[in-house]
């Protein structure tokens, strides 16, 4: 469990433990970890290759919702950064 | 996922290259072939990095180095880096020996991931003497060297009847340097360890007793550390699902590059195993027959074949039906369903015996330690 409140100020970026990539024999990007892989979907790969340590998830659900022309996005981003975040494939700071 | 009768592969996904059976360590439980000694000449460096970009042409990604032990190489540092160039997840499976700080520098400026360090046990006179070496004060040091840098600590303690009553120390021991993962992989029993397994094999108390020890230390809290208990397939009523199917997602290329469709593979019989020395990665992968023998379910015999869970476990392990029953298609007989399930009850009825008596068997019928001699010997 986070022991950090995660709001959409915060600036959420890949743990060191984990390595983003796209596999296209997958058409999916994955986390990789010691001797494992999380295969993503494909909100999650969107969301997870912005998660660079600058922006904040605000400016992530801004730039996804302007990259696929829709709105009301922040909830579903918030509470992805929050599980990624459980998980520990995420880091945060305020 | 299902599996339906007719398949078609996806990409081996995880790719395991044995890069050498040479090994210091001579450990009574190693699922190496007993009879390594008599395997061909090792793959060069060029055969190494070819397999590597074909695999990865495929889709491989995640990649394992083991052996013996993948230091023996002197290449180890080039085949790391080509991995790396690649994009693959590259995890070294190592004793430690031979993991100098030179060597750690370079391989962490080749672009190696992760490194999984072994020990036997959490005291010096066990380790040493499973091992048969004096290699436990060198493993602390090298411990100290992979959180030096910075790479996750994978600390992976293989168990049976010798050690599994020390599972508290043994994670106290990977607590104290620091690791993030610690798995406790009771043992497998193939190659060295079917050849011991008498000797190996601990008691249904003793698994109860090591997963209750486990427990504890997890209630104890303190610092993060994630603890994986795999529990002995002996002593469960269905089968692992061994590979997730042969020929699923799994590719290994031993030593003389025979290409497997799982570590053990080669004891299977009537199945000429590819040799990527001949053949493409794309070719062992997708046209050779013995890649494709154990993929769906034609293959399998009753009770696997109306069973509603073979396409959750597979009918569980080939090498295991094999080495317990004579034919690599029946069930696995870890599976109650299976007709010889009463091989794998015998087994751990023996196990389940007194200490004292355990103990005189022992004098009679000792450990057999992996070494080419005692290779050599046992194939003559």
């Amino acid at each position: 469990m986070s022991n950090t409140l995660i709001d959409t100020a915060c600036v959420p970026v890949i743990d060191r433990r984990f390595r983003l990539q796209w596999e296209a024999a997958q058409n999916a990007h994955v986390l990789l970890y010691p001797e494992g892989m999380v295969k993503l979907n494909g909100s999650a790969g969107e969301i997870l290759k912005r998660c660079d340590g600058i922006a904040t998830i605000a400016e992530i659900t801004a730039e996804l919702e302007q990259t696929f022309a829709t709105t009301g996005l922040s909830g579903d981003v918030l509470a992805f950064v929050t599980m990624a975040v459980d998980n520990k494939w995420v880091a945060v700071r305020s | 996922m299902g599996r339906g009768t007719v398949m078609k592969p996806g990409p081996p996904l995880w790719l395991l290259l044995e890069l050498t059976y040479r090994c210091p360590l001579h450990c009574v439980f190693c699922y190496n072939p007993t009879d390594f000694a008599r395997s061909g000449p090792e793959l060069d460096t060029a055969d190494w990095l070819r397999v590597l970009r074909e695999a990865r042409a495929l889709g491989a990604v995640q990649l394992g180095l083991s052996g013996g032990e993948p230091l023996a190489r002197d290449d180890l540092e080039v085949i790391v880096a080509e991995a790396h160039r690649l994009g693959f997840y590259i995890n070294l499976i190592t004793s430690g020996v031979g993991l100098t700080e030179p060597r750690i520098s370079a391989l962490k400026t080749a672009g190696l991931d992760h490194i999984q360090l072994s020990f036997q046990d959490s005291s010096r006179q066990m380790n040493d003497f499973l091992s048969s070496t004096r290699t436990f004060e060198l493993k602390s040091k090298v411990a100290a060297l992979i959180k030096k840098y910075d790479y996750p600590m994978v600390l992976n303690v293989v168990l049976h009847r010798l050690n599994i009553d020390h599972v508290e120390e043994i994670l106290d021991l990977a607590d104290g340097l620091g690791a993030e993962y610690v798995e406790l992989a009771n043992t497998q029993y193939y190659g060295w360890a079917w050849q011991n397994r008498a000797q190996l094999l601990p008691s249904r108390e003793q698994v109860k007793r090591a997963e209750a020890a486990t427990q504890r230390f997890r209630e104890r809290g303190g610092r993060p550390m994630q603890i994986f208990f795999v529990v002995p397939d002996y002593f469960e009523r269905r089968p692992k699902p061994c590979m997730n199917g042969l020929g699923s997602i799994f590719l290994t290329v031993t030593p003389d590059g025979t290409a497997l469709p799982c570590h053990a593979a080669r004891m299977l019989p009537g199945l000429d195993f590819p040799n990527v020395r001949a053949a493409s990665v794309e070719h062992v992968w997708f046209e050779s027959a013995a890649f494709n023998h154990y993929r769906g379910d034609a293959w399998m015999k009753e009770p696997c074949r109306s069973c509603p869970e073979k396409a959750r476990d597979f009918g569980g392990c080939r090498c295991q039906a094999y080495l317990m029953t004579g034919d690599a298609a029946n069930a696995d007989p870890v599976c109650d369903l299976s007709p010889h399930h009463h091989l794998v009850t015998e087994a751990v009825a023996l196990a389940n015996r007194p200490a004292e008596i355990q103990k005189q068997s022992l004098d009679e019928k000792p450990l057999v330690f992996r070494s080419p001699q005692n290779s050599a010997a046992l194939f003559p």
